[in-house]
């Protein structure tokens, strides 16, 4: 791959120097530079609900959970060129591409009160994060590369909750999407990506064709989509296993929930805590099999003390439906798993 | 090419290589300080300084460092303080994880997790910090105070901390460690090095925490099989503070009251300490009891070597499961040193501190203490050729000069 990024760099630096449709400017995107305002890159008409037409818009069957936030996901892509994928469905991207997240609440007039917009750059020296937050008149968003909390109350499962929304700073973008300290995107991965709009599976699936064969992931909310144990699987590695992997920033822990575990152990069966400190609580297992109430993955999902919770960026509510899920499985496995 | 595009050519690399303009960032407390030194944090380039001013900025948010080549650079350790009583998020004070870093004369405080975390980061330097809960030891503090983790080359030098839930200063899966001049007090274990490779641990003082320094090897971490470290010079006083780690926590299983604990390691020297009234023993020097399913991990400690240090008064309150038997069988107090025996003579720890010292003769690494078969440990006439010092790069040591 890394000797093919330049090919792709002097062919995006070419089409760059036509038209940019709708208003979206690959220079920005491409330069060295870190915009003031979400506007300078064009993604937006005016406001966080009216994205351009140019971006892909996409969602996944298992998201992050962001306490309850709704996410809004959109690619976009230099004109003329092309999307490739590794053998795990992994996409790849040419440089001049962005994947942009906007981040927010149902409005109590209808409609989503989008609070922030992160947007994640691929540039010649690799990816670059940038989080921007939306003045409260909605016409522009800020970059914020220090990261910023905001007061949020929404309403789930009829329960008003009032929250400090946490907008990440720049550095805390990167503890997720490191990858041994490289930047790198975690969610388009083809298996777990939808695409709500007509015409974009088919637009994405002609430049992959390898892909269309592949089997979706199990979608961890719907019982039909599979087993118990690779909906749990499929929760767990897009929750935790972007830092919870070989090369990610919980690479010490020894717990690797990307998929990638060779043995039970690795994967938090009967293993002992490490560095957790006071977060194992008096428990002796990450994972007690058949006993939740025993496993410190339980304890520390259900936890929004800092020192205790798991994930330890993005969550100051308990993910309630998750953590159920999590809690079903391993009271399912017998307890002489380990 | 001629000479002179030779030298422009060096020229031009010798400007690159050297930051153009490191500058010095200030940073004064007061409102918005989070957002205004992470952001300081952030716009550091290689070669600046991010001075703290005095005083105390009140943090709602850990901080987190990932440019190499900063300092971060306060007024003292008790001039300048981080405080995280406010902490809403993350799961340390101030994470760095870029190299070349080097922290100094400042404190943090409270944070609701670690205090400082330095993870893949290479030649840091920590120096004069003070890391502490300030509500003395609770099992709700922090579990660890300075914790460097998958580095190399670690300074840390003149550093306080105090309250850790866990170890006051813990570094883990490194190599090539100094870890000198520095004090931990009321931590549950003062200094402990993991799964680490090349650590010299030496001229601390570590009083009032349960253990006051650990040198340990766990399984199932990506690394493992720890060794080459040595522990001299150290006043290790009154590591009486009854243990608060929680339960499942490795070291909630350091009896309360042990000087120097090593576990599963392997050649490991302690000398020229000053090593006494703890409780349950001055060194302790044991294998990993729990079963283990990883083929590449030895739960048993060897070549572990003591001499020339000054024990004081120990065991007279052994905290484990049949010290106090073996204590009251050997007239009232147990030995200042023990091991559990486990690998017979061939494996024995080499002694020639002139202070009891005892066998448990245990069988195996998981066999219950409660059936210890005890005898006394002679004192060796010799010892094997001694582990070189470890030397960090000169611009490290330079730096605290």
């Amino acid at each position: 791959m890394r000797f093919v990024l330049p090919f792709l760099a002097c062919f995006a630096a070419a089409v760059a120097t036509s038209a940019a449709p709708n208003g979206t400017s690959e220079n920005v995107i491409e330069s060295a530079g870190m915009p003031a305002t979400l506007s300078a890159f064009g993604f937006f008409d005016g406001s966080a609900g009216r994205p351009s037409s140019v971006l892909i818009p996409y969602q996944l069957r298992t998201p992050l959970f962001s306490d309850y936030a709704t996410k809004q996901r959109f690619i976009y892509l230099p004109p003329g060129t092309n999307v490739a994928a590794d053998t795990d469905g992994r996409l790849v991207f040419p440089v001049g591409t962005a994947l942009i997240k906007s981040f927010g609440y149902p409005a109590a007039s209808g409609g989503l009160n989008v609070i922030e917009t992160r947007i994640l750059l691929h540039r010649r020296q690799g990816w670059v994060a940038l989080p921007y937050v939306w003045r409260a008149d909605g016409t522009d968003a800020d970059l914020r590369v220090g990261g910023t909390r905001t007061a949020v109350t929404f309403e789930h499962a009829g329960t008003k909750t009032s929250i400090n929304y946490g907008v990440p700073n720049k550095n805390q973008c990167k503890q997720c999407h490191a990858s041994a300290d490289e930047m790198t995107p975690i969610g388009p991965v083809w298996q777990n990506m939808q695409f709500p709009r007509a015409g974009d599976r088919e637009r994405m699936a002609k430049m992959l064709p390898t892909l269309a064969r592949l089997e979706p992931f199990a979608q961890w909310d719907n019982a039909k989509s599979g087993s118990l144990e690779q909906r749990a699987r499929q929760y767990l590695k897009v929750n935790c296993g972007h830092c919870h992997a070989p090369r990610g920033s919980a690479s010490n822990s020894g717990l690797f929930l990307d998929g990638s575990a060779s043995d039970l152990t690795a994967f938090g069966i009967g293993k002992r805590p490490v560095a957790a400190g006071r977060a194992s609580g008096d428990l002796d297992f990450v994972i007690a099999p058949g006993k939740p109430d025993e496993s410190i993955m339980i304890r520390r999902m259900e936890s929004t003390d800092p020192g205790i919770a798991m994930p330890e960026l993005g969550r100051t509510t308990v993910h309630r439906e998750g953590v159920g899920l999590l809690r079903e499985w391993i009271a399912a496995m017998p307890p002489s798993a380990h | 090419m001629r000479m002179r595009e030779l030298v422009f050519a060096g020229a031009a690399v010798c400007a690159l290589v050297q930051p153009l303009q490191a500058k010095t960032i200030l940073v004064a407390p007061g409102d918005g300080a989070q957002e205004r030194l992470q952001e300081a944090l952030i716009a550091a380039v290689p070669g600046d300084v991010v001075e703290l001013g005095a005083g105390r900025f009140m943090l709602t948010d850990g901080l987190s460092l990932d440019v190499n080549g900063v300092t971060v650079k306060g007024q003292g350790g008790i001039e300048t303080t981080l405080d995280f009583s406010g902490q809403q998020g993350a799961g340390e004070g101030l994470l760095v994880t870029s190299d070349d870093v080097v922290l100094r004369e400042f404190a943090v405080e409270n944070s609701k997790g670690d205090g400082i975390k330095s993870k893949g980061a290479d030649r840091i330097v920590y120096h004069k910090l003070r890391v502490e809960w300030t509500g003395g030891p609770k099992a709700s503090n922090g579990a660890y105070g300075i914790y460097p983790v998958e580095s190399r080359d670690i300074l840390i030098d003149s550093v306080l901390v105090r309250g850790a839930s866990d170890a006051g200063v813990y570094v883990g899966q490194s190599r090539n460690i100094i870890v000198r001049n520095s004090t931990a007090v009321e931590n549950v274990a003062g200094i402990e090095i993991e799964n680490s490779f090349d650590a010299d641990v030496y001229d601390n003082i570590a009083t009032h925490n349960s253990g006051g320094i650990l040198i340990f090897d766990l399984p199932n971490l990506p690394q493992t099989g720890g060794h080459n470290v040595r522990v001299f010079g150290n006043i290790i006083v009154d590591n009486m503070t009854q243990n608060f780690a929680p339960k499942g926590n490795i070291v909630a299983n350091v009896p309360t009251g042990t000087g120097v604990m090593i576990m599963a390691n392997r050649r490991v020297e302690i000398f020229d300490n000053v090593i006494g009234e703890n409780g349950t023993t001055n060194i302790m020097v044991v294998g990993y009891r729990f079963p283990i399913a990883d083929p590449k991990y030895d739960p048993i400690p060897r070549e572990v070597v003591m001499w020339d240090n000054q024990h004081g008064r120990a065991g007279w309150a052994p905290q484990f499961r049949g010290g106090a038997e073996i204590a009251a069988a050997m007239g009232g107090s147990f030995p200042a040193i023990f091991w559990d025996g486990v690998g017979g003579p061939d494996l024995r720890p080499v002694i020639q501190d002139d202070v009891v010292a005892l066998s448990l003769g245990l069988k195996d690494v998981a066999a219950d203490t409660a059936t210890a078969q005890p005898s006394p440990l002679a004192r060796s006439t010799s010892r094997p050729a001694a582990l070189p010092a470890i030397i960090l790069p000169e611009s490290m040591e330079a730096i605290v000069r």
